[in-house]
């Protein structure tokens, strides 16, 4: 399995699949705790890019371009998603997928580069929305993501760092149901925010599974 | 004019009536406002937001943003991080959006620089939080007492007089920017009923009404000329009469 642009695609290919499919319930937990519009937006946000990728793609066709990098599939993910989302979710992956760009200007990535790319990644997140782990927001399933995507990096390849990341960013993502939001528009909530999931953590938890449905080469 | 304005809000309706309102008290500061989604919902897009701060940066020499909630902010502080032109000449001023954006304009209309709009957005929060706390602001006027019209008062050569409020809707919105504006272009230090004249938002909440007697302490460099020229602005009822 390599992790290449291809690969890269295929996971904003995926995720954007993911996002559409889970619509409703993302929405549905974005009206309990903020303002019903996280599903929306990031349909929207995805889809804007996945047919940028396809616009490019169809420039390229029958033209030997120049080496694809995975920085660069991830960079026209962030500066689309920051102009289309709409919402906090915008400039908060927008910035993850911006910093993950930065360590990814490679071929193909390894190993140590993938979860380098899920530190830049949260540090982005953490940069701009200047939340902590605890505070029910996306920090909380991006952040135990991190943590096992290194320890899996330890023992194993780039697969086992993504799929230890992914299982660890739903677990993650669940485990903000009891929390009191106190970053984000939830927290205008207070203690009425607690008993249910936030969005940014599930929504998270599925970009990260897209990205080992990604290693996948066939299922579409 | 040294500063711009851009207002960000997640609603192009109401960047659109805040820059008018704003606007009013400062006829003469480029004042950008931006929001919304491209298909008229609300939310924030960066590229709208990026193309405010442009026309604002083009305008002045530097441009102070407010934003409003959320993702306003954070599409601020994105096109900020992908453009480093634009960073080295925008700030966003963290403030009460409303408050803070008709403080800005008043500040940006009377010269301050970069430094002295965002103290003024900053200040207006905690004007904010004084008015919500009323009773103290009251009693701080009653320690402040009655000056002596008229009067040099002390030995560092601050002027103390009396103007009647005359205008039937007292000190709001316009005739306090009127006031602050001429403070700052007289460059003295005043106080009226004890508060920071050079602050719209502190003369508006004295919350003085038509018949009220204000008190006007001025200090600085011609201190009793310019205690004067407040004195008769306020006599004359600011054209409301």
């Amino acid at each position: 399995m390599t992790l290449d642009a291809d690969w890269a695609e295929r996971w904003i290919r995926r995720t954007a699949d993911a996002v559409a499919d889970r619509r409703d319930e993302l929405t549905a937990l974005d009206r309990e705790i903020g303002d019903g519009d996280h599903g929306e937006n990031l349909v929207r946000g995805f889809r804007a890019v996945v047919a940028k990728l396809d616009a490019r793609r169809s420039e390229a066709d029958g033209s030997v371009g120049s080496p694809r990098l995975v920085g660069d599939v991830l960079k026209l993910t962030a500066t689309t998603l920051m102009s289309t989302v709409g919402g906090a979710s915008g400039p908060l992956y927008g910035t993850a997928f911006l910093r993950a760009a930065k360590v990814t200007g490679h071929e193909a990535i390894d190993t140590r580069t993938i979860v380098a790319m899920l530190e830049s990644a949260l540090d982005g997140i953490t940069a701009r929305g200047k939340a902590e782990p605890g505070e029910k927001t996306m920090v909380d399933a991006w952040t135990p993501a991190v943590e096992a995507a290194e320890r899996a990096a330890g023992e194993g390849d780039e697969a086992d760092a993504l799929r230890a990341a992914a299982a660890a960013a739903d677990a993650g993502a669940t485990a903000t149901i009891p929390l009191v939001a106190t970053k984000g528009r939830a927290s205008y909530l207070g203690e009425r925010s607690a008993g249910h999931e936030d969005p940014g953590a599930r929504s998270t938890a599925l970009l990260l599974a897209a990205a080992v449905s990604a290693l996948d080469e066939e299922t579409v | 004019m040294t500063v711009s304005i851009v207002l960000v809000s997640h609603s192009a309706a109401m960047a659109r009536g805040l820059a008018e309102l704003a606007g009013q008290m400062a006829p003469d500061v480029t004042l950008v406002p931006v929001g919304g989604l491209p298909d008229g919902g609300l939310g924030s897009a960066l590229d709208d937001v990026t193309a405010a701060l442009r026309r604002a940066a083009a305008a002045a020499s530097d441009v102070v943003v407010l934003a409003d909630l959320g993702s306003s902010v954070l599409t601020v502080d994105s096109a900020l991080e992908l453009d480093d032109e634009l960073a080295s000449v925008a700030v966003l001023a963290p403030g009460p959006f409303v408050e803070g954006a008709v403080a800005a304009a008043v500040a940006a209309h009377g010269g301050s620089d970069v430094h002295g709009v965002v103290t003024a957005v900053r200040d207006a929060g905690r004007t904010f939080a004084r008015a919500a706390g009323g009773a103290s602001l009251e009693a701080a006027d009653e320690d402040a007492g009655p000056g002596a019209a008229g009067v040099p008062a002390d030995e560092n050569g601050s002027v103390t007089t009396t103007a009647t409020l005359r205008n039937p809707l007292g000190l709001h919105a316009r005739p306090a920017a009127l006031v602050s504006r001429k403070v700052a272009e007289l460059g003295a230090s005043v106080l009226v009923d004890g508060v920071d004249a050079s602050s719209v938002l502190q003369l508006m909440a004295l919350g003085a009404t038509q018949g009220r007697e204000l008190t006007i302490t001025v200090s600085g460099r011609d201190a009793a000329g310019a205690a004067e020229v407040l004195a008769e602005m306020i006599g004359s009822g600011f054209g409301e009469v």
